[in-house]
């Protein structure tokens, strides 16, 4: 258990350090990067306690998607350097936004912990009785029986997003050309070459 | 604590007898790539050092080792130098799940292809922090294409891994070849292993969407200011990536270590020498395609992974449920 003990602390600290350096760093991409160091940390906790599918999803989810999108969006709107420190400032607006949102999701926090005493048949299911099996296909089980439905409000949810997000950004622009690959390929010769006979001092009409 | 010390010892022994063959195998790999592009085009391709031109790759490590590595002045340097370094990291790490054979595997987790689909996907960040850090306009506009693209083609690669993962009932990279046994899957979702090809293709940043380094337009994309050894680490790692992509090929659809058919004079060739012959195949296909196919335009490439092969894969998919649940042969798992 030494070794596990040893491993858990390593992953929590880095976890905890680039949390903090997150929101302490001047610089908006590296703490972006810290963001990413701290997913990986956190995907490597859930690992070592035998989560391997959430671990892996984390990674590929958080890390290899989310953060990428991320990190384009603040190198693409040019925010790298912070004009004056998050702490440090007189018409810091940070702090006290930053106060309220941490305060909501205590109390969000302790209600559900606080919930999970009193309810103790929350996570009770008919499928979760096999513990030799791995937790790939436990999830499977209790995902697509006993919770369907949140399962796939959540997906409708996410849909609805994008396509608002996809609306929002969305403008018809005219005037612009489109190259049609089918009419490009389905050309031939005997439709777009013709010969003309031209007679001299007299030219030629072309139609388009 | 003696015998963690001696456990640990077993591991990096066992660590070093998988990373020295496949660095190795970088090295010829390169050669052969180069080779059979130079014999498509009727030139002789390196054929000076050592044997039939083997050693030129060495001779070429060897010359960047020797260069001067040069960090611009207005580069963020820690990140400029993390870069090359995440990007070989990354493409070395990913092998520790491929299995060779029955017994030849370094890790064998549940979850192997989630494994080896998150690791392939951190690796737009070796090219992002490159990109970034140089601080300079070519490398930025090469990272950005080439994360865009990785991004868009990983979304295509993960359905056909669904696709396979539906028939084998089984995250483990093992359980997946060993479903191959009575047929490859090659033959019942051949679609799939093609719009796996060329998406791999399009992850590994090779021609004909090359377009990260298309040197034209970019000089070399996010590899402009590199030199030297770190230059060497950001190609090293490339190569590894599409050694690795051909490996997860064959797992997924040539049966990895699986002879061609179970017979006498056949199974005698040990398992991993077939895993080594599909991987060199795929590699050769690789590099055919490098040398015949031009390159593709920036929005032809970005049609082609979201209108053309996401949806063609999402159909594919729903017909390989219906197929398996229709004649009733979806896996049971055993458990």
């Amino acid at each position: 258990m030494l070794i596990h003990s040893i491993f858990f602390y390593f992953f929590s600290v880095i976890a905890i350090f680039s949390s903090l350096m997150v929101i302490t760093s001047r610089n908006t991409v590296n703490s972006v990067f810290f963001l990413i160091l701290d997913f990986i940390s956190v995907g490597c906790l859930f690992i070592m306690v035998g989560a391997e599918f959430l671990g892996m999803i984390i990674l590929i989810v958080y890390v290899g998607a989310v953060a990428v999108l991320f990190l384009f969006v603040v190198m693409m709107l040019n925010v790298a350097e912070q004009k004056q420190s998050w702490f440090i400032g007189k018409k810091s607006t940070h702090i006290p936004t930053g106060l309220i949102v941490s305060v909501l999701i205590l109390l969000e926090l302790l209600v559900v912990v606080g919930g999970w005493k009193y309810k103790d048949n929350v996570m009770s299911s008919s499928t979760l009785e096999y513990s030799n099996i791995s937790n790939t296909h436990q999830l499977g089980l209790v995902m697509y029986t006993d919770y369907i439905l949140y399962f796939q409000m959540a997906g409708i949810i996410l849909l609805l997003s994008m396509i608002g997000a996809i609306l929002l950004t969305f403008r018809q622009r005219k005037g612009v050309k489109k190259q049609s690959y089918f009419n490009q390929i389905s050309r031939n010769p005997s439709s777009s070459i013709e010969l003309k006979e031209v007679e001299t001092n007299k030219g030629v009409k072309i139609d388009d | 604590m003696f015998e963690y010390i001696q456990i640990l010892g077993q591991e990096v022994y066992k660590i070093l007898f998988v990373l020295v063959p496949i660095l190795v195998s970088v090295a010829m790999i390169v050669w052969l790539d180069r080779r059979v592009w130079g014999l498509v085009q009727k030139r002789k391709g390196p054929n000076v050092v050592g044997p039939f031109g083997l050693l030129q790759t060495l001779a070429d490590a060897l010359k960047y080792i020797f260069k001067e590595i040069i960090i611009p002045a207005s580069a963020n340097k820690a990140v400029f130098v993390l870069a090359p370094i995440v990007t070989m990291t990354l493409a070395l790490v990913a092998w520790a799940v491929i299995p060779m054979s029955e017994e030849f595997v370094l890790a064998d987790i549940n979850v192997g292809v989630l494994y080896l689909f998150a690791v392939s996907s951190l690796g737009v960040y070796g090219i992002i922090m490159g990109g970034w850090a140089s601080n300079s306009k070519y490398p930025f506009l090469g990272a950005i294409r080439s994360a865009a693209q990785m991004v868009s083609y990983e979304v295509s690669i993960g359905i056909i891994i669904i696709n396979v993962l539906l028939c084998v009932g089984s995250l483990n990279l093992k359980e997946i070849v060993l479903a191959q046994k009575d047929l490859w899957y090659v033959i019942p979702l051949f679609p799939m292993f093609v719009i796996f090809f060329i998406s791999a293709l399009a992850e590994t940043n090779r021609p004909p969407f090359d377009l990260p380094e298309a040197e034209a337009e970019l000089v070399a994309g996010y590899q402009t200011e590199y030199s030297g050894m770190m230059y060497a680490m950001f190609w090293l790692g490339e190569y590894a990536n599409i050694l690795l992509m051909c490996a997860m090929g064959s797992i997924l659809f040539l049966g990895g270590w699986l002879p061609i058919i179970d017979l006498y004079p056949i199974n005698l060739i040990p398992a991993p020498i077939w895993m080594i012959i599909k991987i060199l195949f795929l590699f050769f296909l690789f590099a055919l395609i490098k040398a015949i196919v031009p390159r593709y335009r920036y929005d032809q490439l970005m049609r082609l992974g979201w209108k053309i092969f996401l949806p063609f894969s999402l159909f594919y998919l729903v017909l390989t449920a219906s197929f398996l649940f229709y004649f009733d042969k979806l896996p049971k798992g055993n458990f």
